[in-house]
């Protein structure tokens, strides 16, 4: 029946949908940049009015970038970031909450507990070890099977890992030894790490892809860059150090003030849906949305539990000042070689 | 001028007013693209870190930062130890080419100059392939030595090279060889008459090629990003302050320390050039190169090994951009020009570049060479050309990194009503172009300069318009310079990275910047490929512009001589 009151609904749905087309959406995101295109085709073809505009850039950066933009933020909405430091952004009331239409679909470990929720989990990222298994035959190096292994002065120079000022990896690697060890001994086994550290990276793809190389035998890096480059055919071994693994959420947020809301909730809405999950999961072992990921032939299967229990509020809370520490320690210290 | 003449003049005036007005405009906008920008780098070089007025204390602040000065040991010790390896190596190679009669002297001498072609990224992903883990030749330094000090070193060496070359080529074609027959008859050996001859002779050039190698190193960062390891240097704390944690005022104040060898190389060569002057006397007889088989040889050989590693250096990354998986899949392949699954923007910042070349050549040679022709020839030049001079001078005691910065200090402030400016190419286009202004101006004054100062009296006595002499007479005889400083434009434009990594967006990434990320994440094959396809744009656009040069030449000379 055409009451006034559906013609108005009418009337509003079909502005509402001129207001969306064609809207370039400015899209800050950490994700890895042979994940994208992927994303991009499959939300732009269920999004036809919507475009998206990549600023691509490793987490610290973006997480640095969008804090400096605060006054006046150039990004509509982020996307592939760390929850870490989506809760830094939270707490600097820089997020627009949002409930996508599908988020009770998700796991509620993997979405932000207020309501709305600020941000939105996609998938979990962990730790992982690529050991180049050629490199160590030559050397004579034996395969760590732990955190604790990666001290050994056999590893001396041989060990390369991401920055965690810059890389998300970096920081959640970081934050679970703090976890595991404890305050004092973390920072220990850091200090002793780093006498068998060849480089810290700015991303953290680059160790494993070092590591595949044979540049450097042993790289600290995540499960998605390891399993993609043995598919690939290096000669690396992925080890997935027994003490437990650090990780965080990557995750979709809309900025506070963007100018496009109604298309930035499509992204948002999009990355929580179905179609976005099975993206995921051919990526990622570990999906916000349950029953959709399938067994890696690199990943154990009780990977989920391997995780170390850490509160990403706590990580995010404490970023500022285990950040200046880490820097402290090491990145000042680091002696001409 | 008599006052005979004054009716003509009065005819020519409204040319020269025009050209006057022109001056002040382009010196409006030298002001613009090089001035504010610096003086917005010292406002800000003042501000807190959340934007508030603070005086001295960030730059107390920064300076108190132990990793600081760390940094700024390490940005000396690779600057001295680069210039102390440059200085003799092209000093060596510069005497080969202009004291022998070398065989194939113009081949070394463009062999020398191949760098140029190449952004300092380049030696760096070059030296990860010879020396890294995997190196070709990792014997030579054991256990990755090379990322380091040892690396920074060799990749600014390679980086450096051409010059401090071009200097001390300079520096050394004349001589007086009436003072080498004076030693020889008085007994001197090749050791004295060098020694108290040509070291002598050249060490204006030799102090000037120090100084601008010492510089260069200092405020590169290229290569010290690539194979720096954890080394810290000056440049590459600016840029991880700014880009990795947006800490803009710390990053001002840093790049205020890097204006300072670049200011003190300045003004030592500027003392020098006055100083310099006298060196050759009228009565001066030239040189005849050495033509003793055994000097040759010798020569021959040094320039072959010198020309030779600077070879291996660009053609390792080459050969690196077309094997498959380094060291494990040796295979011929072009999948690394597929730049679609790694970071940096892939054929589009190439396309950019292209497009950044192209532009900056254009607007630079057109600005550059009315603003030099303005500033020498032009009657009523006055103040504006004076102002003008000084200020194209300035942007050779800029670093692209400060340059760089200043630019979003100045043109990202809400306040600038030119603020739609940044995050376009038109920005890049400006930047580079006050970036490479120095060079291109003195070209262009060079050139005006062998033209004698009465075309253009004598033109508008003879009541030519001002803008006919300069298209018809002044152009056309500039021609070869006004090509060079377009080649000179575009290679630069194309090759830098350092004033531009503060700029660019998605939309205007550029390939060199290209490199740099694709390095960053890992993708070190790909950003061998990158660079080629630079290397390889940089050197076809020279060789069409000497054909360009060859042609044009010989069509001007038609235009000369009419039939």
């Amino acid at each position: 029946m055409l009451t006034p009151r559906t013609l108005l609904a009418a009337v509003l749905a079909t502005t509402s949908l001129a207001a969306l087309a064609d809207t370039t959406l400015t899209v800050y995101t950490a994700l890895e940049a042979d994940q994208l295109k992927a994303y991009q085709q499959k939300f732009e073809q269920e999004y036809p009015d919507v475009k998206l505009r990549w600023v691509r850039d490793s987490t610290g950066i973006i997480t640095a970038k969008l804090l400096a933009e605060k006054a006046n933020p150039q990004a509509d909405v982020v996307m592939g970031v760390a929850a870490s430091s989506l809760l830094v952004l939270e707490k600097e009331g820089m997020l627009q909450p949002y409930a996508p239409k599908n988020v009770a679909r998700l796991s509620k470990a993997y979405v932000d507990d207020s309501n709305p929720p600020a941000w939105v989990g996609m998938d979990v990222w962990g730790a992982a070890i690529c050991f180049n298994t050629v490199e160590a035959a030559k050397q004579g190096l034996k395969k760590p099977e732990s955190w604790k292994d990666l001290l050994k002065p056999e590893y001396k120079g041989k060990i390369v890992m991401p920055n965690p000022a810059s890389s998300g990896t970096g920081y959640f690697d970081v934050t679970a030894w703090l976890t595991l060890f404890g305050e004092k001994e973390g920072w220990s086994y850091m200090d002793k790490l780093h006498q068998n550290i060849a480089q810290y990276t700015h991303s953290g793809s680059k160790p494993c892809k070092q590591a595949a190389a044979g540049e450097f035998p042993i790289g600290i890096a995540f499960e998605y860059r390891a399993a993609k480059l043995k598919d690939g055919g290096a000669p690396i071994d992925v080890v997935f150090p027994k003490e437990g693994l650090g990780w965080d959420v990557e995750a979709t947020a809309i900025l506070k003030g963007t100018r496009n809301l109604a298309a930035a909730r499509s992204l948002a809405d999009w990355s929580a849906s179905q179609s976005a999950n099975e993206l995921y999961e051919k990526n990622f072992a570990i999906v916000a949305m349950p029953g959709i990921a399938k067994p890696n032939p690199h990943i154990p299967a009780d990977y989920e539990k391997r995780l170390v229990k850490q509160d990403l509020r706590w990580s995010a809370a404490n970023r500022d000042r285990i950040l200046a520490e880490w820097t402290r320690r090491y990145d000042n210290k680091s002696e001409p070689k | 001028m008599t006052s005979l003449s004054t009716p003509r003049r009065l005819a020519a005036s409204r040319d020269e007013t025009q050209a006057g007005a022109l001056l002040w405009l382009l010196l409006a906008l030298l002001v613009l693209a090089v001035l504010l920008p610096l003086a917005a780098i010292l406002g800000q070089a003042m501000l807190a870190a959340d934007g508030s007025f603070a005086g001295l204390a960030p730059l107390r602040d920064t300076l108190a930062q132990p990793g600081l000065a760390r940094a700024a040991g390490g940005s000396l010790q690779v600057a001295l130890a680069t210039t102390a390896l440059v200085l003799p190596l092209a000093y060596g190679y510069a005497a080969a080419l202009t004291r022998v009669a070398l065989p194939g002297r113009g081949l070394f001498r463009l062999l020398a100059l191949l760098p140029l072609l190449a952004p300092s990224l380049l030696p760096g992903i070059s030296l990860v392939y010879l020396f890294g883990h995997q190196g070709l030749l990792k014997s030579w330094f054991a256990d990755g030595s090379i990322y380091g000090f040892a690396g920074i070193v060799l990749g600014e060496a390679f980086y450096t090279f051409p010059h401090a070359l071009m200097i001390l080529l300079t520096a050394l074609a004349v001589g007086d060889a009436r003072l080498y027959e004076a030693a020889r008859t008085l007994g001197a050996g090749p050791l004295r008459r060098f020694a108290t001859i040509t070291l002598p002779a050249t060490r204006y050039g030799l102090v000037s090629a120090a100084m601008v190698v010492f510089t260069l190193v200092v405020t590169d960062f290229g290569v010290a990003k690539v194979i720096g390891g954890q080394y810290p240097v000056l440049a590459v704390e600016a840029y991880k302050q700014v880009i990795g944690q947006q800490n803009f005022p710390r990053g001002a104040v840093i790049g205020l320390l890097l204006l300072l060898p670049a200011l003190l190389s300045f003004a030592v060569d500027r003392w020098l050039q006055r100083r310099q002057g006298t060196q050759v006397s009228a009565r001066a007889q030239p040189l005849q190169p050495l033509r003793q088989p055994l000097v040759r040889l010798l020569a021959l050989l040094y320039c072959s090994a010198v020309g030779g590693a600077l070879l291996v250096l660009l053609g390792t990354a080459i050969a690196a951009a077309f094997i498959q998986q380094w060291p494990y899949q040796l295979g011929f392949t072009l999948q690394h020009f597929d730049f679609d699954l790694v970071d940096g923007g892939g054929w589009l910042a190439f396309a950019n570049s292209l497009k950044l070349a192209l532009y900056t050549a254009l607007a630079g040679t057109v600005l550059v060479f009315l603003g030099a022709w303005g500033s020498s020839k032009l009657r009523t030049a006055g103040t504006a050309g004076q102002l003008l001079h000084a200020l194209a001078m300035l942007p050779m005691a800029v670093p692209g990194l400060v340059l760089g910065l200043g630019y979003i200090f100045f043109f990202n402030h809400a306040a600038n009503p030119l603020h739609g400016l940044y995050g376009t190419l038109a920005i890049l286009v400006l930047c580079s172009v006050a970036h490479f202004y120095t060079t291109a101006h003195m070209t262009a004054r060079t050139a005006l300069a062998q033209l004698d100062g009465d075309f253009e009296p004598v033109a508008a006595s003879l009541k030519v318009p001002l803008w006919r002499t300069l298209w018809r007479v002044t152009l056309p005889t500039c021609l070869p310079a006004v090509l060079d400083i377009a080649r000179y434009f575009f290679v630069s434009a194309m090759t830098t990275v350092s004033a531009v990594i503060f700029l660019y967006t998605p939309d205007t990434v550029l390939a060199a910047v290209a490199v740099l990320n694709m390095d960053d994440a890992g993708d070190t094959a790909a950003a061998a490929a990158m660079a080629t396809l630079i290397v390889a744009s940089s050197g076809a656009a020279c060789l069409l512009f000497a054909l360009l040069s060859h042609w044009l030449l010989a069509r001007s000379q038609r235009w000369r001589h009419p039939l």
